[in-house]
């Protein structure tokens, strides 16, 4: 009780920061909202989309997918920068839960992600992009993108605890793009050299992406293959394979801040 | 029962590798005063802060903080100490009010208390009319006062204070020290740590040297500054005097050895009571009719205890 309490107090410190500094936040929608429509529009008439369908109907369920992701170097650098100026060991001098710090910081980057996708999925449908499928499968798609944003958020605590220097938030911010974009959240795999297209349709960035295409009913870009038929089991598998590893390496660079 | 306001260590250790960052670190510190810790830097000052408050785990030894044992009650300790690391950990983008409910909320406070906690404190450090502004627009002593309050919303039976005036401006820093006096007349037990002697002079009534991950000497101030001389005394003289038979015969004077620092022309000499050795080396000076450039009384520093102290160490 008291570490979920204590939870809820660090999280209300982030939510208390939209307030006090609106930009941050709306300055990362923009730029999501600028990569769209570089990707819709600039080279977007350049992409076709194997199996036909419209490339803004394709691309927006990436670019959700994509955002999700890009949320890891959010929770790495607050972690980082709470570490390194001493913030949480203020935090693991009180009388409060060992597992509160990080569970501040996921009802935070939750709650912050939770209103990207809103602006995002409303940005889309003003852009032209259409939802042809029925409420349920919609809503496993929301849930499907928060469940993948849960597991890298694991990832984003474990580097800020274990690699606390401003390289480990600098490593991320490089590393986010070439995995983002190695994925099928921008081109479908198909387009690929056949080596290329292997690797993408592996990463887990594919498999939501792919998984939420195929609940709004949009082009998935995919013939054949594993993400044609399993898309949405792998869209579980992946991040609660993520989760399970990162959650306990998390806690342990936690217990390793003892030593 | 009186709440416990003591803090003992006894034989602590701490290895990192190959350095030993406590190596046999003892401490007692009696309930209600300002003890400080002087060391120069990676002596394990912050470390020893760290193993008195829990934060890291111990690898040998014993210590007790305000009556509990932080390696089986770390819960407890924690409950009753206050701690101010060596950075200002407040949050930049919030204001101090906000801040002071935060950490009010996390030591257990209701809201409503967490504010009229906040509030009290405000008042005390000065910073009612500040509360609201975001605290990166502070100065540095206010984000020291905002940092150190929060250290203080449970009124803590122990305060750690790690280094914290450093990289203070001068009033910063005064008023930082007159917070920390007014802490320990409340009550609360203050272990400071500091590279500082000065500052350990000034607020503290007994202060242990640490060296090398130990306690190399504890003592009030004047003891330990008893135990490497007294104050200083040093004249500049003209260039154009020859500086050792100047420098042999004012030894004489002053009874005292002189040690000559042949850049600076200058001579250096050890006294008891230096005002009083001042005004013999002035009047030495004007019998042999010569003028200074310079002359300066001033207590040992850090680098001369630590130094004494050290070979001190080595002799033994």
């Amino acid at each position: 009780m008291s570490t979920l309490r204590a939870g809820w107090v660090i999280t209300q410190r982030d939510l208390a920061h939209w307030v006090r500094q609106p930009w941050t936040p709306i300055f990362g929608l923009l730029f999501t909202i600028m990569l769209l429509l570089v990707f819709g529009f600039l080279f977007g008439g350049a992409i076709t989309v194997p199996g036909g369908g419209d490339y803004i109907s394709f691309l927006l369920p990436g670019m959700l997918a994509l955002s999700m992701m890009f949320g890891v170097e959010s929770t790495t650098t607050a972690m980082a920068a709470d570490a390194r100026k001493g913030i949480t060991d203020r935090f693991r001098s009180m009388p409060i839960g060992s597992a509160s710090v990080s569970l501040g910081r996921v009802g935070a980057d939750m709650a912050n992600s939770a209103v990207e996708l809103l602006v995002l999925l409303l940005g889309g449908l003003v852009i032209g992009w259409r939802i042809s499928s029925d409420p349920a499968p919609v809503a496993l798609a929301v849930v499907l993108l928060l469940l993948f944003r849960f597991a890298v958020l694991w990832i984003g605590i474990y580097l800020g605890l274990a690699f606390r220097g401003d390289g480990a938030t600098t490593a991320v911010q490089v590393l986010v793009w070439p995995i983002g974009f190695l994925s099928t959240a921008i081109v479908s795999a198909e387009t690929m050299p056949g080596w290329l297209g292997a690797v993408a349709s592996w990463n887990p960035l594919s498999a939501t992406a792919s998984a939420i295409r195929q609940l709004f009913g949009n082009p998935t870009g995919i013939t054949e293959g594993p993400l044609a038929d399993g898309a949405v089991w792998l869209a579980v598998a992946w991040p609660v394979l993520i989760t399970a590893v990162f959650l306990p390496l998390s806690a342990r660079a936690y217990r390793k801040l003892r030593r | 029962m009186a709440t416990d306001h003591s803090l003992t260590a006894d034989g602590l250790r701490k290895r990192y590798g190959d350095v030993h960052a406590l190596d046999g670190f003892d401490l007692t510190v009696a309930s209600g005063t300002i003890h400080g810790l002087l060391g120069p830097n990676g002596a394990g000052k912050s470390t020893a802060v760290k193993a008195l408050t829990t934060l890291i785990d111990i690898d040998g030894g014993t210590a007790r903080v305000a009556g509990h044992d932080v390696r089986t009650r770390p819960g407890e300790v924690r409950r009753r100490i206050g701690l101010i690391g060596q950075n200002v950990a407040v949050d930049e983008i919030l204001g101090g009010r906000q801040n002071l409910v935060m950490f009010g909320r996390l030591f257990g406070l209701s809201t409503a208390d967490a504010r009229t906690r906040a509030d009290e404190l405000l008042a005390v450090f000065g910073l009612t009319e500040a509360a609201d502004r975001a605290v990166s627009a502070y100065s540095g002593g206010m984000r020291r006062r905002l940092d150190i309050a929060a250290g203080l919303i449970l009124t803590p039976a122990v305060l750690f204070l790690d280094e914290p005036t450093t990289g203070l401006d001068p009033r910063a820093r005064n008023e930082v020290w007159q917070t920390i006096r007014q802490i320990a007349e409340r009550g609360t037990t203050v272990l400071l740590t500091t590279q500082y002697l000065d500052e350990a002079d000034q607020l503290a009534s007994r202060i242990s040297v640490m060296n090398h991950g130990k306690v190399i000497a504890s003592g009030s101030p004047e003891e330990l500054k008893r135990q490497v001389g007294g104050d200083r005394v040093t004249v500049t003289l003209p260039r154009r005097e020859a500086l050792v038979p100047l420098a042999d015969r004012l030894a004489a004077v002053i009874g005292e050895t002189a040690s000559v620092d042949a850049e600076a022309h200058a001579v250096t000499f050890e006294v008891g009571a230096g005002v009083v050795a001042l005004a013999d080396i002035v009047r030495a000076l004007d019998q042999l009719g010569i003028a200074p450039e310079d002359l300066v009384l001033r207590r040992p520093t850090l680098d001369e205890v630590f130094l004494t102290l050290t070979e001190k160490e080595e002799v033994r």
